[in-house]
């Protein structure tokens, strides 16, 4: 059976997203920004989540997966972390609170597409990885080359390998679903309603109301809307009952932004370095004309007279 | 066995005569570490920068590349201790050294005339030499976290980023060296290139750059009619 990327890879091609970003492309990309799009965003409500994890089965049923084997950790944790053929995993947390009580704390863990992406920044190969213009950033495979420059640049450790294909895989945002026109497939399977999918406004507005009642009328003074401005906001955005501590969500980032190692390695670093190895060849090209080739002195016989 | 005491044949001091400089095992050390480090610089660049991405389209593309850049590595760092393995007594900073580095100007401005003698490397090879040595150790250990990211844990994903920061810096400097070790070795000291394919060089070309060394092949040359073998 052709794997779901492989079967994506062609599909892809004939999707009419428009392109916004493309890793390792030299100058820019091209029909970047020749179409206007609306953003997308999936906004999930943590407070409404029972953790059923149905959206689960639904990403490994349309992405083509099947389900992995689980571990037991005293918890509802049923594994550590998404894998390369598992983008999509509820993280249970037991959180206590300041008065003693205990709070179970479930958070739907995936790619955040977010709008100032780390993986596309990193990655060095031309196309692996493309943002649209609806803000999804999506990994081609066909382009990948499994260098794992886009594990250091996520804030969010998401991007994962596979061993046997050497290539990374994430989350999609269900690209092929929404690109004809459907919703991705997390969204259609949650039974409570706590998933959402619309234009980044309409989640927003969404997100931000929900939040208030949360305030105004169930006594969560402290809930908002997790939208990072770190990484320029993010295309997957959360309700949580204490907007102040993410953390307490199984390691949700407060302040995530692209590392500056990365920022500065994929920016002045490279201008320093392309301009340092040019002038190193230039400069001996010109001691060659200046000085030409070593002569051959040998009955000189003074030794040195310094 | 450092080289410098292998047998040489006879010498006899004609200008034209030519005396053994580098071994066959030398040559064939430096050979095999000049091909992998040139196929790391190709793929390494290849991901250094999207303007010279196509590099990696030379040596198989992007993924072929991206295979082989770290296992290479690994055989150019083996290469580099096989070479320190022979040439460590060589490559040893001596007091001639330090007179020379004195006036390293005259030897940039080509007035050898001038310059006090070296030995079997100059000062500038045996600097080559130790940033090639301890920068293949901050390449192999860097290069292991860039190899296993993703074995790296969140916690301490600082190393994932350390490993980024000296891998570059290592390589950069390596570069540097780099260059000017092409350039001394083809355009600037003529008959270098062939001493490191045929092992030869010409008693003269001895006496102007190394003559130190020259000296102590002399010495060292055997009786007349007991013909050291040639390796
Ligand atoms: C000693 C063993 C070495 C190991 C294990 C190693 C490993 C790696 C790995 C895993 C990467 C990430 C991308 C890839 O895998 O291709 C990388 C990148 C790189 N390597 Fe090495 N490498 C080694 C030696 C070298 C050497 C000798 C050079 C010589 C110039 C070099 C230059 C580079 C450069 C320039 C990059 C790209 C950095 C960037 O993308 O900014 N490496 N290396
Ligand atoms: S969460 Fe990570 S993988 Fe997803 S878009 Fe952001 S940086 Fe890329
Ligand atoms: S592993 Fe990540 S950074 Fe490297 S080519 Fe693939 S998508 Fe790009």
């Amino acid at each position: 059976m052709a794997r779901s990327w492989q079967l994506k890879a062609g599909f892809m091609s004939e999707a009419t997203l428009a392109i916004k970003k493309i890793s390792g492309h030299p100058g820019p990309a091209p029909g970047a920004n020749v179409e206007r799009d609306y953003q997308v965003a999936k906004l999930i409500d943590t407070t409404t989540c029972i953790g059923c994890k149905a959206c689960e089965v639904a990403c490994l049923e349309w992405n083509g997966y099947t389900f992995t084997e689980t571990f037991f950790d005293n918890s509802y944790q049923t594994m550590p972390a998404t894998t390369w053929n598992y983008w999509n995993l509820i993280k249970f947390n037991e959180h206590e609170r300041e008065d003693g009580t205990l709070q179970l704390l479930m958070r739907k863990d995936q790619c955040m597409h977010c709008a100032d992406p780390g993986c596309l920044a990193a990655c060095p190969a031309d196309g692996a990885i493309v943002q649209y213009t609806n803000g999804i950033v999506d990994f081609q495979q066909q382009n990948c080359i499994g260098c794992g420059y886009c594990v250091s640049g996520c804030p969010f450790d998401i991007p994962k390998f596979d061993p046997t294909t050497k290539k990374m895989f994430k989350c999609t945002l269900c690209v092929d679903r929404v690109s004809v026109g459907l919703e991705p497939a997390c969204i259609k399977s949650c039974p409570t309603g706590c998933l959402h999918f619309g234009s980044k406004e309409d989640m927003s507005y969404l997100a931000e109301s929900r939040a208030k009642q949360l305030r105004e009328n169930f006594g969560f003074e402290k809930a908002g809307v997790y939208d990072p401005s770190g990484v320029g906001g993010t295309g997957v955005i959360y309700v949580l009952h204490d907007v102040t501590n993410p953390e307490a969500y199984g390691g949700l980032p407060k302040d995530p932004h692209i590392p500056w190692v990365v920022r500065f390695w994929k920016g002045p670093a490279k201008w320093i370095g392309n301009l340092a190895m040019l002038f190193g060849v230039i400069g001996v090209t010109i001691h060659y004309f200046r000085y030409g080739p070593k002569e051959i002195h040998p009955r000189h016989d003074n030794g040195g007279k310094l | 066995m450092s080289s410098h005491v292998i047998s040489t044949p006879r010498t006899t001091g004609e200008p034209g005569e030519r005396i053994l400089r580098y071994t066959l095992t030398e040559r064939v050390n430096h050979w095999f570490a000049a091909l992998t480090y040139i196929y790391c610089l190709i793929t390494g660049l290849a991901f250094w920068s999207p303007y010279m991405y196509w590099l990696a389209a030379i040596v198989g593309g992007g993924p072929t590349a991206r295979f082989w850049h770290p296992w290479l590595g690994v055989a150019f760092t083996v290469s580099v201790f096989w070479m320190h393995q022979m040439w460590d007594r060589d490559m040893q900073i001596t007091d001639a050294d330090r007179r020379w580095a004195k006036v390293i100007k005259l030897y940039i401005e080509n007035d050898d005339q001038n310059l006090p003698p070296e030995g079997r490397f100059n000062y500038g090879q045996k600097l080559f030499f130790w940033l090639m040595f301890y920068g293949i150790i901050l390449l192999l250990i860097s290069g292991i976290g860039l190899w296993f990211v993703e074995d790296i844990p969140w916690s301490l994903r600082w190393l994932r980023y350390l490993s980024v920061t000296v891998h570059v810096i290592a390589a950069m400097a390596t570069i540097a060296g780099f260059i000017i070790h092409i350039y001394m070795g083809t355009a600037m000291v003529r008959g270098g290139f062939t001493s490191i394919i045929r092992g030869e060089v010409t008693a003269d070309w001895a006496r102007t750059h190394h003559r130190l060394w020259h000296e102590e092949v002399m010495r060292r040359q055997p009786p007349p009619g007991a013909v050291g073998s040639r390796k």
